[in-house]
């Protein structure tokens, strides 16, 4: 509560009234981060505020991109780790990590960043189609597309699928009879 | 929104009260069974609806009101008999005038015809009634002083017989000779003190009291009255004799409420004669209502000649003194019991919960603050912080007690549910239902309706066997299902139980391997096959029916109890019938818990779970056939379970004699010792939902946050048990190691997971 920085608050409202005259309906604006070396982007819309990184609660048995949650003003919302989502094993915070929280439908959820860098207008012209890759490699279904800005490649993030597997998991849970015999 | 508006949304709320009311009123109506009070309040209702609507200018639903009100008039003045039909085509319009209000509600015209059928088979009964077609109409609820000069009570007795015959040509009822099967009649003497008038007493109220309770017929006796010029206007000079021919429900107390207020002074002798036996075979099973103890005909073998019990009345009234709360509103007290209460938007209720959760968080943190002050110097502060505490524990329990509801407002939901069901599947059934009283925050209130429907169609259709079966097996021919509530452990305990043919497990097991939900030649134990019927899309079902049948049912009630942070158990007896237990917290905001360290994490465990911590001694430590570790708790053996491993918390404490031991005890009794690291202190805490952004997890019962703003889980002792006990079950790989609740999935299915979910 009160030990928590937010480092900005970014209003998507007023921000779009006062890009208002730049983005003319093809242009949509995105949020970027870094993760690693890798650059990453999420429309500005689904994002609620970005927070400094302030100590979580660890989960109980779960994947270690969950990493755990914390109280935004009040409410309990949970932590995923990207650089655990993508393989990279899990973060070693410093104080200058960053959250970026995240309206998803009806959820608030935070994403475990290493550095906010930039937001962008982009077209939708310019986001091309990430390539073929196997799909056993890279979950293709979160990418929503890729961005080249200057001589940075921005891979754009759909969030709503990024987090989709907690929603399977959280149908399945009840679900899953695991019933099998001996 | 304007004024006018204001007041209809006012109207309409109190009118979904009244409807509710009235339902209720109506459902607890039988044949033979009526209670003045349950009428009277009908009554009520449907005349209030009416009268509010009238102002508002809702002409299609007074119009209907008033027939719907006409017909329990005339059941009120026992001019239209109760009968199975009677009641059914009330309830009717109980449901249409909901309709018309609703449309009222929307603005919008209910279609033509809605309530033509139903207005058909009101009048059906008026028909039947109508028979005194010039009867003047009788006094409005209410209206208690009637200004027209009719003899209605009859205060003039017979004497005046010649004149009303020749305007009220009502067939006389056989009051004299044999007294008629189903009916008691009562000799009323009533010979009150000259003096009664001048205590402001009317008789005629009385007289007309006991017309209300069957056919009266009064004699007015003239002896006493002097000549015209010894007359004195002032005093009382008349005595009457009222044999009252009355259903045999209505008791004596009854009657000696007619004389409450004039007990003192008068000389009243009451006597009863029954028709000879017969009457006593009781109708048909009763529903299951509260309805008082017909006392008369239990009474009335004895008196078959009658029995006369005079002299005071103050003696009977004395003896039925228990009886009077509940005894009929014929003494002309009409107007309801005047409750202090206001209405109140929820939202503001919401706001001031939500507020006092705020301030139980900022009070421990400030204690947390403190805690780090030298002793002794601040005394006054901690004193002050100290009753601070004692205020906001009660400030939270006087509101929580502003949103706790009785279960009632759901159980009462119920009999109707039974009875439609009961029609659907000709089955009979006798609802029995207790514990009503018991309170529980509201939102758990309305989130149970929707369970306890389905396990009561549950219980009906599939548990119950229909009345030749059971007459067969020497069962009741009517099936009993009892739904019962009750406070337990912090929590509130609802179970359905019906006395049908229990859970049949082989039809459950093989419809299982038939859909695909167990795999064939599984070994399972009793109870796991009987928690098989929770899996969705699981069901017996030959056939659909209306009722059930479609496979979803038990795990929609899963699913919502466990929303709710509760469980549900089945527990089923083949041909003796079964008990579903639900278990819910009792409210879904504070609780009061313990707060405890394990490694560098906090978890809390409710008070009411905790019987007690302590550090046990090497010598109390004993293996379980090497693999689980089993602790001496005062002269018990206890499970130990290690919270570190169970979350897989790093730096924990493992060795239980170096940590301490949390004693804990689960609803149904079974207790547990967790080994922790450290307990910390107690403390309110406020219950913040995981699920509302994430999702729920095992073991865990919601969260919280500590003083110092971070995030602690509330743990759940019985899922906690559970986890425990099929990990312990998978290590030993005996006995089929199924998990008896298909929710939680067993800890290699969630290492799998993981890892598929990490690459």
């Amino acid at each position: 509560m009160s030990s928590s920085t937010a480092i900005a608050t970014v209003n998507s409202r007023t921000d779009l009234q006062t890009t208002g005259g730049i983005a003319n309906g093809t242009e949509e604006q995105y949020v970027t981060f870094t993760v690693g070396s890798e650059e990453y982007g999420v429309n500005i819309l689904a994002v609620r505020e970005i927070r400094g990184w302030t100590p979580e609660s660890r989960l109980p048995n779960l994947p270690d991109y969950v990493r755990g949650v914390i109280n935004l003003r009040g409410i309990i919302i949970p932590i995923f780790d990207l650089r655990a989502r993508f393989g990279g094993g899990p973060t070693q915070v410093t104080k200058r990590h960053v959250v970026v929280v995240m309206q998803v439908g009806e959820r608030t959820r935070g994403i475990l960043v290493d550095a906010i860098s930039d937001i962008l207008a982009i077209g939708h012209d310019a986001i091309k189609p990430p390539p073929d890759v196997d799909s056993g490699l890279i979950d293709a279904e979160y990418l929503s597309g890729l961005y080249t800005a200057d001589d940075r490649m921005v891979t754009l993030l759909n969030v709503e699928k990024l987090f989709a597997g907690e929603h399977v998991d959280q149908d399945a849970a009840p679900r899953a009879p695991a019933l099998e015999t001996t | 929104m304007d004024d006018l508006s204001r007041f209809k949304q006012t109207y309409f709320d109190e009118s979904a009260e009244l409807l509710a009311v009235a339902e209720a009123g109506l459902l607890r109506l039988a044949p033979g069974e009526i209670d003045m009070d349950e009428v009277n309040a009908i009554f009520r209702a449907v005349h209030s609806i009416k009268g509010g609507g009238g102002a508002f200018g809702f002409n299609d639903l007074v119009a209907f009101a008033h027939e719907f009100e006409t017909v329990m008039d005339g059941v009120r003045n026992a001019e239209i008999p109760v009968t199975t039909q009677l009641v059914d085509t009330l309830i009717r319009a109980n449901d249409v005038l909901a309709r018309l209000l609703a449309h009222a509600a929307d603005e919008t015209d209910a279609p033509d015809g809605t309530t033509d059928e139903t207005v058909a088979a009101l009048r059906r009964f008026l028909g039947k009634a109508e028979a005194p077609a010039e009867e003047p109409p009788p006094a409005p609820a209410g209206t208690l002083y009637p200004d027209d000069e009719d003899d209605e009570a009859g205060i003039f007795g017979d004497a005046l017989a010649a004149i009303q015959a020749a305007r009220d040509d009502q067939p006389s009822p056989p009051i004299s000779g044999p007294v008629p099967e189903g009916k008691v009649r009562w000799t009323i003497v009533f010979r009150p003190k000259a003096e009664l008038l001048l205590s402001g007493n009317e008789p005629t109220y009385m007289l007309r009291a006991l017309r209300r309770l069957g056919d009266a017929e009064v004699v007015c006796h003239l002896d006493k009255l002097p000549s015209l010029r010894d007359l004195d206007a002032e005093l009382l000079h008349l005595s009457w004799t009222v044999t009252l021919l009355a259903d045999p429900q209505i008791d004596r107390a009854q009657i000696d409420d007619v004389f409450e207020f004039v007990a003192d002074d008068c000389d009243i002798r009451i006597s009863a004669e029954a028709p000879p036996p017969a009457v006593i075979q009781a109708a048909e099973p009763l529903p299951a209502a509260n309805l008082p103890e017909p006392a008369a005909p239990a009474s009335a073998p004895a008196a078959t000649a009658p029995a006369t019990t005079s002299g005071s009345p103050g003696a009977a009234k004395a003896g039925d003194g228990a009886k009077r709360s509940n005894g009929s509103g014929t003494s002309g007290d009409h107007s309801g019991p005047t409750t202090h209460t206001i209405r109140v938007d929820l939202d503001k209720i919401d706001r001031l919960v939500n507020m006092v959760g705020e301030m139980v968080i900022t009070q421990a943190m400030i204690a947390e603050h403190l805690r780090d002050l030298p002793p002794g110097q601040f005394q006054e502060l901690l004193e002050g912080l100290e009753s601070l505490a004692q205020h906001t524990r009660e400030l939270r329990e006087s509101v929580m007690s502003i949103r706790a509801q009785p279960v009632s407002s759901v159980f009462s939901r119920m009999p109707r549910l039974v009875r439609e069901c009961a029609a659907a599947t000709g089955k009979e059934v006798m609802l029995v239902t207790s514990g009503e009283t018991t309170e529980v925050d509201k939102t758990v209130v309305e989130n149970l309706v929707d369970p306890l429907t389905h396990m009561i169609r549950n219980s009906i259709d599939h548990g119950l066997e229909g009345p030749e079966e059971r007459e067969r097996i020497g069962k009741p021919r009517a099936g009993t299902v009892h739904l019962s509530a009750a406070h337990r452990s912090g929590r509130i305990v609802i179970e359905v139980t019906d006395d049908g043919r229990g859970i049949n497990r082989a039809k459950v097991l093989s419809k299982a391997i038939e859909k695909g939900l167990v795999q064939p030649g599984a070994t399972m134990s009793d109870e796991e096959i009987d928690h098989l019927i929770f899996l969705p899309g699981f069901s017996t079902a030959d056939q659909v029916s209306n009722l059930s049948g479609r496979g979803v049912g038990m795990d929609v009630v899963r699913r919502n109890i466990s929303s709710l942070g509760g469980r549900i158990g089945v527990y089923s007896t083949p041909g003796e019938g079964s008990r579903f237990v639900l278990s819910l917290p009792l409210t879904l905001a504070v609780l009061d818990g313990m707060v405890i360290s394990v490694g560098e994490e906090r978890f809390v465990l409710p008070l009411t779970n905790i019987v007690e911590s302590l550090r046990p001694k090497p010598a109390d430590l004993h293996g379980l056939v090497n693999k689980c570790d089993v602790m001496m708790a005062r002269g018990e053996y206890v499970r130990l379970v290690h919270l570190h491993r169970l979350f897989g918390i790093p730096k924990a404490i493992d060795d239980a004699t170096q940590g301490l031991v949390v004693l804990v005890e689960t609803e149904d009794g079974s207790r547990l010792g967790l080994v922790v690291d450290e307990v910390l202190g107690q403390q309110q805490v406020v219950i913040k939902s995981l699920e509302a952004n994430f999702r729920r997890l095992d073991g865990v019962a919601a969260a919280t946050i500590l003083g110092d703003g971070r995030v602690a889980l509330i743990l759940d002792v019985a899922g906690l048990r559970e986890m425990s006990r099929h990990g312990a079950g998978n290590g030993n790989g005996a006995g089929g190691a199924t998990p008896p609740s298909p929710s939680l999935p067993a800890p290699a299915d969630r290492s799998d997971q993981r890892q598929r979910q990490t690459v």
